[in-house]
């Protein structure tokens, strides 16, 4: 025999790798190391909560009391899954589209967000749920108890229940409040899950391989003892199956922790498409040994051994220790996953449905910092795991833990398919309101509890033997087993029967009585256009509407010209004179897209179908156009900022040009002017060049013209050195040797080398001229030289003079040449100190046109000024520079 | 006689010029200003003339379409000679009635030949 303390260690052991590998999961999850954790398999195996200690150790129960009625718990989910293209995809398509989190955000989603209806699906769930929960802590209970057969131990039974209780409230808490998800998923779980998934139906096919080929002797032995077994002798009630199945496959909808796994966990849609056909084979090999086994167990136990625990007293009974361990490991993985996730998803649901809508009312206006609600959440949902499995621990005492497993298991089924009508009407049916879903769900819940939940407590707990016998009040109507005195069926058939249709009955009922609000009409029309995609994808009928309107409002839109066209040719195309063709739905989907196309899709969808009439224009249309108004007007604002952008580019463009057209024409005219400068001089020295071959030339002549040619040359020379030293100014190229310097000695240079002596007076004011400066003298003094000699060519006076004046101010030192001649006049003032700008004619000048343009270039590289004085006596002009 | 007028503002040109004519039997006038360059011609009235483009005061081109507007100098052999060399220069010229048009500087008995030939003397 199995000590009870090896036993308990052994399921300590178990649950704490079942720790590691949850914490393993949500590290490996939270390092983006989880994909393969979001795989079909992985999803199937965790599907399998829906195999509780129920269905581990009673269906082997289930079949030695009933025979292959059993089967009914796994047709169920079967038909479910082979039919998830209908109901399924839909419920993982809307649960993904409005971020769906239980089953009662479901229904209070679809029903205008209904706190009301969210808060009543809830409390069914928890009723529902709180009898399962009891399954499993008495079925663990059970199974333990099987081991300390004879043993004496601190554990008593309700020891066992509590610290299992306890412990699962720890596992929960811990992998299922760890943070806040806004998907609600758990990876962590879910991989524990999916582990328990393999561990239970390992444990179920080794007791049954070991009992079939172990204690029987194989399959024809076990066939044959089928055969003789009073279990192939049950017949069949047709009620009971259609009747089981039916709850089993809503129970499978509805569950709150199936709905959790199946679609809050969801990661992918064609996850379902592998689960279609993975779970039944799953179902199916979990089944496959459960007649065998009860058929043994019947045979060869003691009469009277309690057939839910065939599973673990057949290897006991055999002395197989290390299989009974399994075993027992598999219903205790039954019924552990089946309690973590109920946990987490009741919890969830009694945090967001209960207590937060309850807090959040409670404080009023200030309650909005996301910090602080996610603390009340997390703490509510703690507090309501604890609570959960209080209550669960709670029915297991109250209930005394007596009922069959099968029987408790069928309660809970019952009472959570009372949500199937309101959940399949949701997402079916757009005429369905908050009032008929409440409704329906009291109804369901009222009937359940009275036909079912109450007297599952035994007579006298809850309800009393003499309403269970006479019907409340005496009213033999209402009796619970003969609901409307109708007898004679099953109790379970008869509760669900009864339960189902009232509720359906005022669900239909309310919701053609009610109107919905704004807000639920909304919903309803998300809910049942899940699978509507684009409006392009809905096609047109043909519509009541008039051509001639359409017509005038596709002109409206995309101007009459183009509208006229695209009506045309549509009714060329029909074969028809004229602009108006049949608004075919052919037509009509050309003209959306033509619409489309200037004023977004669902515009244009909208636009139709508010006036063909063939779809009504739901409010997804209503926001998808302001979606497209809002682009257009982002749009449209970015093209005003780009065409002021292209206005502005524009403008510098057309200046830029303007400069480059000045400056090219400016070049020519620099070009042209250096090409006549040059070739000037040139031809003079050609032309003597040839004079001088003449041998008939006289001697007179011939040095006057090598005199002409040397002259010439020199023109040129200087003009090219002109050239090349006002290209270096020009060019900020030019290196200055700035020193201190006194203005009377660069002046006194200037006037030596000007050497104008002979032509010009140059009167100065020494006094003045004791000045120094920080300059390039030689700079400085090329440009006094340059006024001088101007002065020397241009003064016409009878008595040339040029004064030079000298004058500081706090800011400068000036320096002006003021020659007492006519003065240059006003038209040519602006443009003296342009290149090759000379006033007068080139004869007298001798120089290039040059001198004023580098004495600008020169001052301006000094940092000073060079202007033209005007209103004086003669030509003056100012050097200005500036002081150190 | 050949007699022919110079409407040149360069002295060293002018002087070139009136060597080669003068050696070559010519009667030759010289003008610098471009101002009254017209009056100039019909004071001295020759029979070719040579002339400048950038005169100071007025434009060779201008003296050129006045010279071509005077029924006298319709058809008077004109040879513009200039520092200009662009293409530009020698179309604006010739549209504007010049006998030929040569770009300084020039071949001396080049010039020689095509006034020459202009005045219809046989070399």
């Amino acid at each position: 025999m199995l000590s009870l303390d090896l036993l308990i260690f052994v399921s300590l052991i178990y649950v704490a790798f079942l720790f590691s590998v949850a914490f393993w999961a949500e590290r490996a999850s939270d390092a983006g190391r989880g994909g393969w954790m979001r795989t079909p398999l992985i999803y199937t195996l965790s599907l399998s909560i829906y195999c509780t200690a129920w269905t581990f150790y009673g269906a082997v129960g289930f079949a030695a009391r009933s025979g292959l009625e059993f089967l009914t718990i796994y047709l169920g989910p079967t038909v479910v899954l082979i039919g998830w293209w209908l109901i399924l995809r839909r419920l993982v398509r809307i649960a993904r589209a409005e971020r769906i989190t239980s089953i009662a955000d479901l229904v209070s989603s679809r029903f205008g967000k209904s706190a009301l209806l969210g808060g009543l699906v809830t409390v069914m769930a928890v009723v529902g749920t709180t009898p399962y929960i009891a399954l499993q802590l008495q079925s663990v209970t059970l199974s333990i108890s099987v081991f300390a057969n004879g043993t004496q131990n601190i554990l008593s039974s309700t020891n066992i229940a509590l610290w299992t209780a306890a412990g699962l409230a720890v596992f929960t808490i811990v992998f299922g409040t760890r943070n806040l998800d806004v998907n609600e998923r758990h990876s962590g779980v879910v991989m524990a899950i999916a582990v328990e998934a393999i561990v239970k139906l390992l444990a179920l096919l080794a007791v049954g391989v070991f009992v079939v080929w172990g204690l029987a002797d194989g399959a024809g032995d076990v066939l044959a003892r089928i055969d003789a077994s009073p279990i192939s002798q049950w017949g069949v009630s047709n009620g009971r199956w259609i009747g089981l199945t039916f709850l089993s496959a809503a129970a499978f909808l509805c569950l709150p922790r199936m709905f959790q796994v199946m679609v809050v966990e969801n990661s992918e849609e064609s996850h379902l498409a592998t689960a279609s056909w993975a779970f039944p084979l799953y179902l199916l090999l979990m089944s496959l040994f459960v007649i065998p086994i009860a058929v043994v167990g019947l045979d060869i136990l003691p009469a009277g051994s309690n057939p839910d625990l065939f599973v673990l007293t057949l290897p006991l009974s055999a002395e197989q220790n290390g299989l009974a361990m399994l075993a027992f490991l598999g219903g205790f993985s039954s019924a552990t996953s089946m309690v973590i996730v109920a946990a987490i998803a009741l919890s969830t649901m009694i945090s967001n449905h209960i207590i937060t809508p309850i807090w959040l009312r409670a404080r009023g206006q200030g309650a909005t910092i996301s910090g602080d609600v996610r603390n009340v959440v997390l703490t509510s949902r703690r507090i309501s795991i604890i609570g959960i499995l209080t209550l669960g621990y709670l029915y297991y005492r109250i209930s005394g833990g007596g009922a069959a497993l099968a029987s408790i298991g069928l309660i809970s089924f019952a009472g959570i398919a009372q949500i199937l009508p309101v959940m399949l009407g949701g997402i079916f049916w757009q005429g369905a309101t908050r009032i008929g879903a409440l409704a329906g769900l009291i109804c369901g819940l009222v009937v359940w509890s009275y036909t079912m939940f109450l007297p599952s407590f035994g007579p006298e707990v809850l309800i009393s033997q003499e309403s269970i016998d006479h019907g409340l009040w005496g009213l033999q109507w209402l009796r619970p087993t003969a609901l409307f005195g109708i007898q004679g069926l099953d109790p379970v058939v008869h509760a669900v029967l009864w339960s189902i249709l009232l509720n359906s009955f005022a669900f239909v009922a309310g919701s053609i009585l009610s109107r919905p609000s704004p807000l639920e009409r909304v919903q309803a029309v998300q809910f049942i256009s899940a699978f509507d995609s684009g409006p392009s994808a809905r096609g047109w009928q043909r519509g009541a509407t008039d051509a001639e309107d359409l017509l005038s409002m596709a002109q409206r839109i995309i101007g009459a010209a183009q509208a006229q066209n695209l009506f045309r040719t549509a009714a060329q195309r029909q074969g028809k004179q004229g602009y108006l063709p049949d608004p075919t739905p052919q037509f009509l989907e050309t003209l959306e897209r033509g619409l489309a196309g200037s004023v977004g899709a669902a515009t244009a969808h909208a636009m139709l179908g508010q006036m063909a009439g063939g779809s009504s224009v739901t409010v997804e249309d209503l926001m998808a156009v302001a979606d497209e108004t809002a682009q257009i007007m982002e749009y449209s604002n970015q093209l005003e900022a780009k065409s002021g952008e292209l206005t502005t580019t524009a403008r510098k463009l057309r200046d830029v040009n303007d400069k480059l057209t000045k400056l090219s024409i400016q070049k020519d005219a620099f070009l042209s002017q250096i090409s006549h400068e040059l070739r000037t001089p040139m031809t003079s020295i050609r032309a003597f060049s040839e004079i001088l071959q003449d041998p008939d030339l006289s001697d007179g002549d011939r040095p006057k013209y090598a005199r002409i040619i040397e002259d010439e040359t020199q023109r040129l020379t200087r003009l090219l050195d002109d050239l090349l030293d006002l290209s270096v100014l020009e060019n900020g190229q030019v290196s200055l040797e700035l020193r201190q310097a006194r203005l009377r000695d660069i002046l006194d240079r200037a006037q030596v080398s000007a050497n104008v002596d002979k032509h010009l007076r140059i009167r100065r004011i020494a006094g003045r001229e004791d000045v120094s400066i920080l300059t390039d003298p030689d700079r400085l003094t090329q440009v006094f030289i340059n006024l001088m000699s101007n002065a020397a060519k241009y003064c016409k006076a009878q008595q040339p003079e040029l004064t030079v004046i000298v004058t500081e101010t706090p800011a400068a030192i000036t320096v002006d040449f003021i020659d007492n001649g006519a003065g240059v006049d006003m038209a040519n003032q602006d443009m003296i100190f342009e290149k090759f700008a000379r006033a007068s004619d080139h004869s007298k000048a001798g120089g290039a046109g040059l001198g004023l343009a580098i004495c600008r270039e020169i001052i301006s590289n000094l940092g000073g000024q060079i202007s033209y004085l005007p209103g004086q006596l003669g030509a003056a002009f100012r050097v200005s520079l500036p002081r150190d | 006689m050949r007699h022919v007028l110079l409407i040149e503002d360069e002295p060293n040109i002018i002087e070139a010029l009136s060597f080669i004519f003068l050696r070559d039997g010519w009667k030759v006038d010289a003008h610098s200003d471009g101002a009254n360059a017209v009056a100039t011609t019909v004071q001295t009235a020759p029979n070719a003339i040579i002339l400048d483009v950038m005169l100071p005061n007025r434009s060779g081109f201008e003296i050129l379409e006045e010279l071509r507007s005077l029924p006298d100098y319709k058809d008077i052999p004109i040879l513009m000679l200039t520092a200009r060399g662009q293409t530009k220069d020698r179309d604006i010229a010739i549209a504007r009635g010049a006998s030929q048009y040569m770009v300084k500087p020039f071949s001396n008995a080049e010039v020689l030949k095509t006034m020459n030939a202009l005045v219809g003397h046989a070399p």
